[in-house]
């Protein structure tokens, strides 16, 4: 395909000797100000294949898939669908020509049932009745014949994740998509869901559906694509056919150089122990208990991972260990100092007992994006006697910490007077983590340290937390990247709806045990295969 | 989300779209003058003559500057820690009250040095007290303090028509007003101060508060942005969930923030009752309050804009009032029109402009950058 695709003249009403490709995509370049985020890209998408396109954050996946739905308009080049020049100048215009998009986070009403879901903005009256009437019909339709099945009257918000995915793919077929483009579409999922999903997109492209997958996980791309094209820095760099391939040269086509993806590590020895929770209960406002008596303990110089999929409770394990959130029942040790819900721990007074928090969402938490860096660079530690001459701030104390941490991390660029928000997710990461890092703290709550972290920085990344643990730092790390859990950790706790349903030590730990665990089938014999716990059967 | 835009360069948002809010609506407001038979061009002469074509004129526009100051400075701190200020012709009015008080209870006991520093105190402690209760519902019990502030808005000027009329009012007296403080409780004209020096101006309202209002806007700059709780209140103002993060209580922040906004309003107070009418009196406040807001808006809350932007609307009022005068078919009505265009094009539809701006922007970038490439 590569070859074709340089020596395409253009012809596109041309004889019917071979089938048009369903998209493609000719010298397609888009700026935004400065940034020129697309530059001469072209792609060739063959009608029914799964087609993936990885690169790292920035490489322009998503304005590229931007252009192809309508969002923004390419500044220069054509696009092409189903051999048929095609200007698309909203997603109307897309929607019309056959394009779908899941989008990687959910566009549902989640107070919505399926069924009204799948016919919002498509409805054929003002009358609800006719349209909800036909939809049903074309959905059991769809259903069928693509092995889809979600319920059509279950309300939105009471379904799996998985099931609203599947719901998104609905209304995108509902609305006669016969290219279906997919952004990221497993950072949500477990792996047995995960799995489920391929199927489903298998069984999209045996009825001659086209699908774009776009994810910066190579493992799915070797699973479940029949090719695949790499961008890097706006550039579509190359196009492969993915027998053609493996992991090892997608990720340094992806990076421009060679990328270790393992990980060297010494084996742990722990030392005494810095964090313990026993019976740990968090409840929300409406009283559900949203972490349900949890117990772990982590000791000095090692890592524990805290695996699960998002929202199982792991970013309120985060925020009862760092002061953020108190315990409604149970009791925990921070270095030493007893937490209970009558003796809550304030963050501030947890970071001074040597707690330092790497947060899970660092644009709302672990930064001000509005704020320059040097300023982002104090956050929570904007009281300390170091930044402070009486009443007023240092300035020139301040510029020089965030020079001096921009230095130690190699945040690009070094610049303390850039806003936040203005640097990569890589870089804003390695600031917030040299912040936490820097006052050697005994006890590291490390959140998806590589959420949208370039590999580049991953690498970077994963090897400051081992260094720490390495120092005697009790490191604490909650992801639901499962390759980065399994890489890190020396134990692994999995959480469940609020709950740690299982340990298991780094050694013995493998990808299906973990998946089962946080699909928490693991206890039951009668679904011993886990995948089926949560498919197409219904209810 | 068709079109293609650019992020606007600082200096537009901070000149250039202010410039085109004003020429839009001084353009609406010529098509006025026009429909009433006047010349827009000569309407503009007489107003900027009016306001800064000579010592008087510049004097009243001083006087009115300072108030949007106060109020000005007022809306842009409670912006930063993103609470929004409806509430300060209340805590204006409430923070007069403070002063009128004090000097009643004080000005025949202390002198001037001391009662200065005191009135001032007082009239921070009753404006920003009127601040403090919306405050307290928002952070506590989660009433929203837009609609709180302009509540106690209503509350304030009927507390105050309450006690003129039937507590402070002086006896035998006709109108609701007090009796006069005493000659030493008066801030002094700028006319006096600088007649004292030998430079001779006709008397106008303005007196020393207007330095006071320098000196606030310096403080709130360094508060603000060389604090550590002013980082902490911006910290609020951008994420909520970022300042607990940093070990910041969010409700004590939007309270003293609010306090210290409403004592910021509340020297209207001392610029009117102590610096202008030396007695308590009704309506004193004449919508300074609200005219902060489209000040802050202006202003960018940032407190350079703010003085300018209160320039701005000092010119305004001042021009418009000789314009009013000038020319006998420009009625009140008309000029308050005027100013209400302004307010309406600065305040309101600040950023109506933007993305035609932005759009042009795009159109300019990418046609120059070709020919970047080629060079």
């Amino acid at each position: 395909m590569p070859a074709e695709q340089s020596t395409t003249t253009g012809n596109p009403a041309g004889g019917a000797i071979p089938p048009p490709p369903a998209i493609r995509l000719k010298h397609i370049s888009k700026s935004f100000g400065a940034v020129r985020a697309n530059r001469d890209v072209s792609l060739e998408v063959a009608k029914g294949s799964i087609h993936g396109i990885v690169g790292e954050n920035g490489a322009g996946k998503s304005t590229l898939m931007s252009i192809l739905y309508g969002f923004y308009e390419a500044d220069s080049g054509e696009i092409e669908i189903a051999g048929r020049p095609a200007r698309i100048r909203n997603s109307q215009e897309a929607i019309g020509l056959g394009i779908g998009m899941v989008h990687q986070h959910f566009m549902l009403v989640d107070t919505f049932t399926v069924l009204e879901n799948v016919i919002l903005g498509a409805e054929s009256g003002a009358l609800l009745a006719p349209s909800k009437d036909q939809a049903a019909r074309e959905l059991a339709r769809l259903e069928n014949e693509y092995n889809l099945y979600v319920a059509p009257e279950a309300l939105v918000g009471d379904l799996l994740v998985g099931e609203r995915q599947r719901v998104e793919i609905l209304k995108a077929l509902y609305r006669g998509a016969e290219i279906l483009i997919l952004d990221e579409p497993t950072g949500v999922l477990t792996p047995q869901e995960t799995d489920q999903l391929f199927r489903i997109l298998r069984a999209l492209r045996d009825q001659g559906v086209t699908v774009i997958l776009i994810t910066h996980k190579l493992r799915e791309i070797m699973d479940v694509t029949d090719a695949v094209s790499v961008m890097r820095g706006g550039q579509m760099v190359a196009h492969r056919k993915t027998a053609d391939t493996d992991k090892e040269e997608l990720a340094e086509l992806m990076v421009g150089r060679k990328v270790r993806l393992e990980l060297d590590k010494e084996p742990a020895s722990p030392g005494p122990t810095r964090l313990l929770a026993e019976n740990v209960t968090v409840t929300d406002a409406d009283g559900v208990p949203r972490l349900d008596n949890v117990s772990l303990t982590v000791h000095a110089g090692e890592i524990v991972g805290i695996a699960g999929v998002s929202g199982n409770g792991q970013s309120e394990l985060l925020e009862v260990l760092s002061g953020i959130a108190k315990p409604s029942q149970g009791r925990l040790v921070l270095s030493g100092r007893e937490v209970t819900a009558q003796a809550p721990v304030h963050p501030d007074e947890a970071r001074k007992l040597g707690i330092a928090h790497v947060p899970e969402d660092r644009h709302r938490l672990g930064l001000v994006t509005s704020f320059s860096a040097r300023e982002s660079a104090i956050l929570g530690y904007q009281g300390a006697a170091r930044f402070n001459r009486g009443p007023i701030l240092d300035g020139t104390a301040i510029t020089q910490n965030c020079s001096s941490l921009m230095e130690q991390f190699d945040v690009r660029p070094p610049d303390p007077w850039l806003r936040s928000g203005g640097f990569s997710g890589g870089n804003q990461q390695k600031l917030i983590l040299a912040r936490e890092m820097s006052p050697h703290p005994e006890v590291l709550l490390v959140g998806q340290p590589t959420r949208g972290v370039d590999i580049g920085a991953i690498e970077f990344i994963h090897r400051q937390l081992v260094a720490r643990r390495d120092a005697g730092c009790a490191v604490l790390l909650v992801s639901v990247e499962l390759d980065e859990i399994l890489a890190l950790s020396d134990r692994i706790l999995v959480m469940f709806e609020g709950r740690i349903v299982g340990e298991l030590t780094g050694a013995e730990a493998d990808e299906r045990r973990i998946g089962l665990m946080m699909a928490n089938a693991m206890d039951s014999s009668e679904h011993a295969t886990a995948g089926s716990t949560m498919t197409e059967q219904a209810p | 989300m068709s079109a293609a835009r650019a992020p606007l360069p600082r200096w537009v948002d901070i000149v250039l779209i202010p410039i085109i809010n004003i020429a839009m609506a001084l353009f609406v407001s010529g098509l006025i003058i026009l429909a009433i038979g006047e010349n827009p061009i000569e309407a503009v002469g007489i107003m900027l003559q009016g306001a800064v074509g000579y010592d008087g004129g510049i004097g009243y526009t001083l006087y009115y500057t300072t108030n949007f100051i106060f109020t000005g400075l007022a809306v842009a701190l409670a912006f930063h820690a993103g609470l929004f200020n409806i509430g300060g012709e209340g805590q204006a009015y409430i923070g007069g009250l403070g002063v009128g008080l004090f000097l009643l209870a004080f000005d025949s006991v202390l002198p001037f040095v001391f009662l200065l520093p005191l009135t001032i105190l007082a009239c921070a402690a009753f404006g920003g007290a009127w601040a403090f209760i919306p405050a307290y519902l928002q952070a506590y019990r989660g009433s929203h303090i837009v609609i709180t502030t302009i509540m106690f808005n209503f509350i304030a000027s009927a507390l105050m028509v309450y006690l003129m009329v039937n507590i402070l009012i002086e006896p035998g007296s006709m109108s609701p007003e007090s009796r006069d403080f005493m000659e030493s409780a008066h801030l002094p004209f700028v006319h006096d101060v600088l007649g004292g020096l030998g430079i001779s101006m006709v008397a106008t309202p303005l007196n020393l508060s207007v330095i006071w209002a320098a000196i606030c806007c310096v403080l709130v700059w360094i508060y603000v942005w060389h604090t550590r709780w002013g980082y902490e209140l911006r910290t609020v103002g951008q994420s909520e969930k970022a300042a607990v993060y940093a070990g910041v209580n969010p409700s004590r922040v939007v309270v003293v923030t609010m306090c210290l906004s409403g004592a910021l309003a509340g020297f209207v107070g001392l610029n009117e009752i102590m610096g202008v009418h030396h007695r308590l009196l009704l309506n004193f406040t004449a919508g300074y309050g609200f005219t902060g807001i489209a000040v802050a808006l202006m202003g960018r809350n940032h407190p350079v804009g703010v003085i300018l932007a209160s320039l701005l609307f000092g010119i305004l009022y001042q021009g418009g009032a000789e314009l009013a005068f000038e020319i006998p078919r420009m009625t009140r009505e008309i000029v308050v029109t005027i100013q209400g265009l302004v307010i309406l094009f600065s305040g309101a539809l600040a950023y109506m402009a933007r993305p035609w701006l932005e759009r042009l922007f795009a159109m300019l970038h990418r046609s120059g950058s070709p020919a970047m490439e080629r060079a």
